[in-house]
């Protein structure tokens, strides 16, 4: 639709005998700062294959020696195996994901769809928690959890998703239920369907680009998560990627930055894959909360 | 049971009543208004008691805290304003907060200029716009994660990346996040470089100018400066305003980068102590709770206030289309 929409105004323009100069010298110009950008994440990637001496003598992406002796030294550094601390991240992010898609996709049809008293006085709460700073919870929330003895367990960290705390999604996903034509739930109310067929049936189905949205974003933001996993979970069995990590750095100082970047990469790696599968979503889902 | 079904029918009013579907004759039939009242409820469910029990509760709890002494092991004791006297004469906290400020107000402008610039190059009907614009997108989603910090500990650390290039050129660098005076300067560097999200924004409001504003201005034979200063720019103010708004909120909570890099410390010499960081300190390190509770509302009450003042000074410059 767009591209199109641009293409038009290109073609209404004048044409211009330095125009493919111009198109090229664009293109050079924003694959050099592409460059740039992406550099310190390749190098990285480069290193983690280099032997540690070599990172400290070698600026270039492509190693004169590679190995994976950075992975499997890395991968055995701390307490447990590397894939204990990826095994409590994964745990987490796919409860998260589920908690998020539920309690949000719920609360957001009630906004959407549904009449109730006190409605409005709700959705600018709702609105005002996403703008809310974490500190101003944390340390009640971090006394709350302590005394029900949720502290190193996953649940100060899962339970609060089904809970639908994350209410930038359930914004994201008002936003895309209002874009639904209400035809379709007049038409099965005719049926005779109620709030929850519908919502079952026929809203939810739709909000597909939606939910995948929010879990696309859900799993990278859970992952990353770094504040509250190092709050809540203190105990080195329980650490996740990101804590472990963290350890990893402390334990080893400046000494070993061939396993460290290993195990940063293998910690991105997941995050890429999402970003890949999702970046449709990802984009999309910034732009229509950014918008509206 | 059949009176109140009856008693309810009729206070159905006609226009507003569910046609008497064949499933549903023998169900008491509430108005429409008063069965959506329940079932908005129950929708609503769990994101109301999420915000009872983890928002609001905490809400109050926490301003409870900040006039106490506690330290988890004891009861909270009642200090009145003792935390926020406290708070004037605390060298570290005014140092947090000068760190905080020069960090957003360095970062986050240079975090706009550079997503507005290259949105508006990558608008220009360029072929492969999805791939580019993943691309500056990527390090956005990275940033916050600790792999991204600790690869910056290293460009910027003696023997690091950015010290290997500058020897190429002959400049002998240092340790630049060991360095007061350079070590915050990575830090505004990585939050700049998370550039791809607001970007993102500004495309998709680039996308929504009407071509009819461009084909005027091109019969009028303006230049590209003056279609950018008169056209492009006035019509992208809210989303302009909208970005900023939102990442002065976001930079003033970030927390892992100076985090890691600084090893936890906020160091060297406090140069890198983000306010969120000393309240880390105060409340999980050391675990004075009610001061650190009374640092969130102290938080939340700058963030509210320059938010405030965004939204105050937007009337003079923010330009809606359709007013």
């Amino acid at each position: 639709m767009t591209s199109e929409t641009l293409r038009v105004r290109r073609a209404d323009r004048p044409a211009q005998p330095d125009d493919r100069i111009r198109r090229f010298t664009r293109h050079l110009l924003i694959i050099g700062f592409g460059l740039v950008m992406l550099y310190p994440l390749l190098w990285m990637v480069s290193s983690s294959f280099k032997p540690t001496e070599l990172i400290f003598r070698e600026p270039g992406l492509f190693p004169s020696e590679a190995s994976f002796r950075n992975y499997t030294e890395g991968w055995g550094a701390l307490a447990h195996p590397f894939e204990h601390y990826l095994l409590n991240s994964a745990l987490i992010a796919v409860l998260a994901i589920v908690g998020n898609l539920l309690s949000c996709s719920l609360a957001a049809y009630a906004f959407a769809r549904v009449e109730f008293p006190l409605k409005k006085l709700w959705f600018a709460l709702m609105l005002g928690t996403i703008m809310l700073p974490v500190h101003v919870l944390i340390v009640p929330q971090y006394v709350l959890f302590s005394k029900l003895d949720w502290i190193n367990t996953i649940l100060p960290l899962v339970v609060p998703k089904f809970l639908a705390h994350d209410a930038f999604f359930v914004f994201l996903m008002v936003q895309f239920i209002r874009g639904l034509p209400r035809e379709l739930d007049e038409a099965a109310r005719l049926d005779g369907c109620g709030h929850f067929r519908i919502f079952g049936r026929i809203v939810l189905p739709l909000c597909l680009p939606a939910l995948a949205t929010s879990a696309v974003f859900t799993f990278i933001w859970t992952w990353n998560d770094f504040f509250s996993q190092l709050i809540f979970l203190t105990d080195p069995d329980k650490y996740t990627v990101p804590v472990a990590l963290r350890s990893f750095m402390d334990a080893q100082g400046q000494t070993s930055w061939g396993p460290l970047f290993a195990m940063s990469i293998v910690a991105l790696v997941p995050i890429f894959g999402f970003f890949l599968a999702g970046q449709r979503y990802l984009t999309r889902g910034i732009a229509t909360t950014g918008l509206k | 049971m059949s009176r109140t079904t009856t008693v309810l029918r009729r206070r159905v009013p006609p226009e507003t009543a569910a046609p008497p579907g064949p499933d549903r004759a023998d169900r008491p039939r509430y108005s429409r208004r008063v069965r959506d009242g329940v079932t908005g409820y129950v929708f609503l469910a769990p994101w109301l008691v999420g915000l009872v029990a983890i928002t609001i509760g905490p809400i109050l709890a926490s301003l409870y805290l900040a006039f106490t002494d506690y330290s988890l092991l004891k009861p909270p004791e009642w200090v009145g304003l003792a935390n926020f006297a406290e708070m004037l004469s605390d060298d570290r906290l005014h140092k947090s907060l000068w760190v905080t400020f020069q960090y957003v107000f360095i970062s986050v402008p240079l975090q706009l200029v550079m997503a507005l610039g290259l949105a508006i190059v990558l608008n220009q009907g360029i072929r492969g716009l999805s791939f580019y614009r993943s691309v500056f997108y990527l390090p956005s989603l990275l940033a916050g994660s600790v792999s991204i910090a600790i690869l910056w500990r290293q460009i910027f650390g003696q023997d690091g990346l950015v010290n290997d290039v500058l020897a190429k050129v002959g400049i002998e660098g240092q340790s630049w996040i060991a360095h007061p005076d350079f070590a915050l300067g990575t830090l505004v560097l990585l939050n700049g470089w998370t550039f791809g999200a607001p970007m993102v924004i500004f495309l998709a409001g680039l996308r929504q100018i009407p071509s009819s504003y461009y084909e005027a201005a091109a019969v009028d034979g303006a230049s590209r400066w003056r279609v950018f200063v008169h056209v492009t720019l006035p019509l992208l103010t809210p989303i302009i305003f909208f970005n900023l708004v939102l990442q002065v909120i976001g930079a003033f909570q970030s927390f892992t980068q100076a985090f890691v890099i600084s090893g936890g410390s906020g160091g060297p010499a406090d140069s890198t102590l983000l306010f969120t960081l000393y309240l880390y300190e105060e409340g999980f390190g050391s675990f004075h709770m009610g001061y650190a509770s009374a640092m969130a509302w102290l938080l939340l009450v700058i963030i509210a206030t320059l938010t405030a003042l965004n939204f105050l000074f937007a009337k003079r410059w923010v330009f809606y289309g359709d007013e």
